[in-house]
């Protein structure tokens, strides 16, 4: 039993930390938010080149081959610095592809991901804001031996940025009728419309699909039988949230720590009164134990272990709920200055409003939780 | 990361499964006396009582991984506690191994590991609770023996031991509040001593007040170095046990809960139906499964040598609030039935729901444990 991280995942986290440190230091960040595409090509580049974009993606695609416990590491220190970047966009499509994809469209695409010079995203939300197969209501047209597609998603991971979409629709009445297919950008009836969101950092976008042709080459997988797959890239997505979450929240946890240490009222540091005390521990006792939480999953999702979906439920459930708190919390032990454009301790909040719907709120998965618990007694 | 055990663990695994398929077959009844006494008899002999202690003071020279594994397949099965007396296996023991002479260890460790002993923990004082060092029992040196004055008050089942670890002032003019505390080891039928038991609130008594009136203890029962007691009981309290085990109780308790909801109608339809309630108990099990998950990250701490620290408080705050919580929500769901005395399985629940105090505040109430973290921790200045 090993609940720790490797020599090696320790060694990325450090190169991680310090290249982000010196290209995306709080001032840069600001900085990307301000810019119509709200992230750097450069380093993205960079990224691609030291082996971040693909390090789930196979070895024999030019990734790292590596799992989702390593991803954890790198997504903590990105959500740590409130890196903007397509960055879990692009792994998740990679993962869609790399578990359903044929072999000619693995090594299409898989090779690009992993090097950068193709950003992914993946396409499934829609106006029900519904996670479930029942949410796909958008209806593929039977034409030819491939589909057409109308309607529309949102919530988009960096959608405007995305040369291409793995896009989640419906071929048939039945609740698991549902397929995947590759939408590459500038495809003929495909319009992408970004939607500004409230943490500029993390860039959505709604996507319009006007009769978006799909030939049978697109489609990942089995047409009707993409279910499963679907319900795996939800558990990757809420993972890969989480573990940004994670580096998130422990960052806002420390910048009110700090504050508490400096600012002096009552001629004491704010941090010696147990009005602020007691819920700066609370929050660091949540940070830490959503962390175990994300980290179990992760190790869940690299073993497919049959306690995947319960493990990936409970970290997002635990991060959603508490990060929305940290956010508030935080804001709230600055005082004033909390409320300001010039600290940083606002960035964090908006992000726990990002973090708490994406990939599933707190509600949806306490329900599957409880529907798992209760359906096996 | 890996969370599978090695082949020696499994190994370990399968001989803990054997015996207890062996000794608690389905339908055996733990409470029953003469299955008691075999099990401990059992128990004892493959060296599980005090299983983490050196061999050589009779104790099974168990790994971390070893106790882990030994606790948690005993918990799935509610099996009784290894050996009877729980204090002197909790942290006496530790303590007198730690600190003890030669002579301490032989007279007091072998029957702390056959159970023919009980012992209590003369610690909190009426005025010294979470302030539990500015303690005010006094122990004067005469000759070769202290003479002990004061009182001690939350001793659990102090009315039940025959020895008492007590910590007692020694040196009144010390600099520091920490210092000047001495540790003796006290019997309990020692002249001018007495126990009062105190009523709680659930009606049962599991704690007394000890009064100590020029109570002449020899000096061969100090443990430690005299004004070293403070250290003595910080060391004996880090061998508090992990975790683990308290989490196979809470899951049984929520496996309890999730069948008292089934069993019950809220407006009409089984309370197990309704969103609020389902919620409630998913974030249970959810703050079930952080405390296991957070275990098991301390116990790869532990095992990699690293310090604890004020780690072990995150999981007593997550205790305290489960333990409060889940027995709060199982009186509600009872619904009006919920407020009487023993409607309903016996008055099981209402029990459950009127103990937390033992767990909540004996090893520190959860503002203590925030003050541990924050300051220890996060780096916040004391108060």
């Amino acid at each position: 039993m090993n609940f720790g991280f490797t020599d090696e995942q320790e060694l990325l986290r450090q190169e991680v930390r310090k290249v982000l440190d010196a290209q995306a230091p709080m001032a840069e960040v600001r900085r990307l938010a301000e810019t119509p595409e709200g992230f750097s090509r450069e380093l993205w580049k960079q990224m691609g080149e030291l082996g971040w974009l693909g390090l789930t993606i196979p070895e024999a695609h030019g990734g790292a081959g590596l799992g989702w416990v390593d991803l954890v590491v790198l997504l903590e220190e990105a959500g740590r610095s409130l890196l903007p970047s397509p960055l879990i966009a692009t792994t998740l499509a990679a993962a869609t592809i790399a578990d359903a994809g044929s072999a000619l469209q693995q090594a299409r695409w898989l090779p690009r991901l992993a090097d950068g010079t193709a950003i992914g995203s993946v396409a499934v939300l829609e106006a029900g804001d519904r996670l479930d197969p029942a949410g796909i209501q958008m209806r593929g047209a039977p034409v030819g031996d491939g589909w057409q597609l109308g309607g529309e998603k949102r919530a988009v991971l960096d959608g405007a940025a995305a040369d291409l979409l793995v896009v989640a629709f419906r071929t048939g009445d039945g609740a698991e009728d549902i397929a995947l297919a590759l939408v590459e950008r500038g495809a003929a009836g495909l319009r992408i419309e970004s939607t500004p969101s409230l943490d500029a950092t993390q860039r959505v976008a709604r996507v319009h699909f006007d009769a978006v042709a799909v030939l049978p080459d697109a489609v990942l997988g089995t047409p009707g039988r993409a279910a499963p797959v679907l319900a795996r890239l939800l558990d990757r997505g809420a993972v890969a949230v989480t573990a940004e979450a994670v580096g998130a929240a422990e960052q806002a946890v420390r910048l009110t720590v700090e504050y508490a240490k400096q600012r002096v009222q009552f001629g004491s540091p704010i941090g010696r009164f147990q009005g602020v005390k007691h819920p700066l521990a609370e929050m660091y006792v949540d940070v830490e134990s959503f962390r175990s939480l994300l980290y179990y999953a992760a190790w869940c999702l690299d073993e497919g272990d049959a306690e995947t979906t319960r493990a990936v439920s409970m970290a997002k459930a635990y991060a959603s709920e508490a990060f929305s708190r940290i956010g508030i919390d935080g804001v709230q032990l600055h005082g004033g200055v909390g409320y300001t454009w010039e600290y940083d301790i606002q960035l964090y909040l908006k992000r726990s409003k990002w973090v708490r719907p994406t990939f599933g709120d707190a509600d949806f998965h306490y329900d599957r939780i409880a529907r798992i618990r209760t359906e096996a007694a | 990361m890996d969370f599978h055990l090695t082949p020696d663990e499994q190994a370990f695994r399968d001989e803990v499964r054997a015996f207890l398929d062996e000794l608690l077959p389905p339908g055996r009844h733990p409470s029953d006396p003469e299955f008691l006494s075999t099990w401990q008899r059992r128990v004892r002999e493959k060296r599980w009582v005090g299983f983490s202690w050196p061999r050589e003071v009779g104790g099974g020279g168990g790994s971390i991984m070893q106790q882990v594994i030994l606790k948690e397949e005993m918990a799935k099965r509610r099996a009784p506690a290894l050996g009877t007396c729980f204090m002197g296996l909790a942290w006496v023991g530790p303590a007198i191994i730690e600190y003890g002479t030669e002579a301490q260890k032989q007279r007091f460790i072998p029957d702390i590991l056959d159970g023919k002993v009980q012992w209590c923990t003369g610690y909190s004082e009426p005025g010294s609770g979470s302030d539990l060092a500015s303690l005010q029992c006094r122990a004067v040196r005469d000759g070769d023996h202290y003479v002990v004055s004061g009182q001690k008050i939350w001793t659990s089942i102090a009315m039940w031991s025959q020895w008492m670890i007590l910590l007692v002032r020694s040196d009144p003019a010390a600099q520091g509040k920490h210092d000047g505390i001495t540790c003796l080891l006290v019997e309990m039928d020692s002249p001018g001593l007495t126990v009062r038991p105190i009523r709680n609130m659930s009606g049962t008594s599991i704690f007394a007040e000890v009064f100590l009136d020029d109570v002449r203890v020899p000096i061969e029962q100090r443990l430690g170095a005299e004004g070293e007691g403070w250290k003595v009981t910080v060391s004996a309290l880090a061998h508090e046990r992990s975790s683990i085990a308290e989490v196979e109780g809470l899951l049984r308790k929520l496996d309890e809960l999730v069948e008292l909801a089934r069993a019950s109608t809220k407006n009409g339809r089984p309370a197990l139906d309704d969103d609020g309630i389902r919620r409630r108990i998913a974030r249970f099990e959810t703050r079930i499964a952080a405390m296991r998950m957070n275990g098991m990250r301390f116990l790869t701490k532990q095992l990699k040598g690293e310090p604890l620290g004020a780690d072990t408080s995150i999981n007593k705050l997550h205790r305290a609030a489960l333990e409060i919580e889940m027995g709060d929500l199982a009186l509600e769901i009872q619904g009006s039935d919920g407020a009487l005395e023993k409607e309903i399985d016996g008055g099981r629940w209402q029990r459950f729901a009127l103990s937390w105090p033992e767990v909540v505040i004996g090893g520190g109430t959860p503002n203590i444990q925030r003050n541990i973290i924050a300051e220890r921790v996060l780096g916040l200045p004391k108060d």
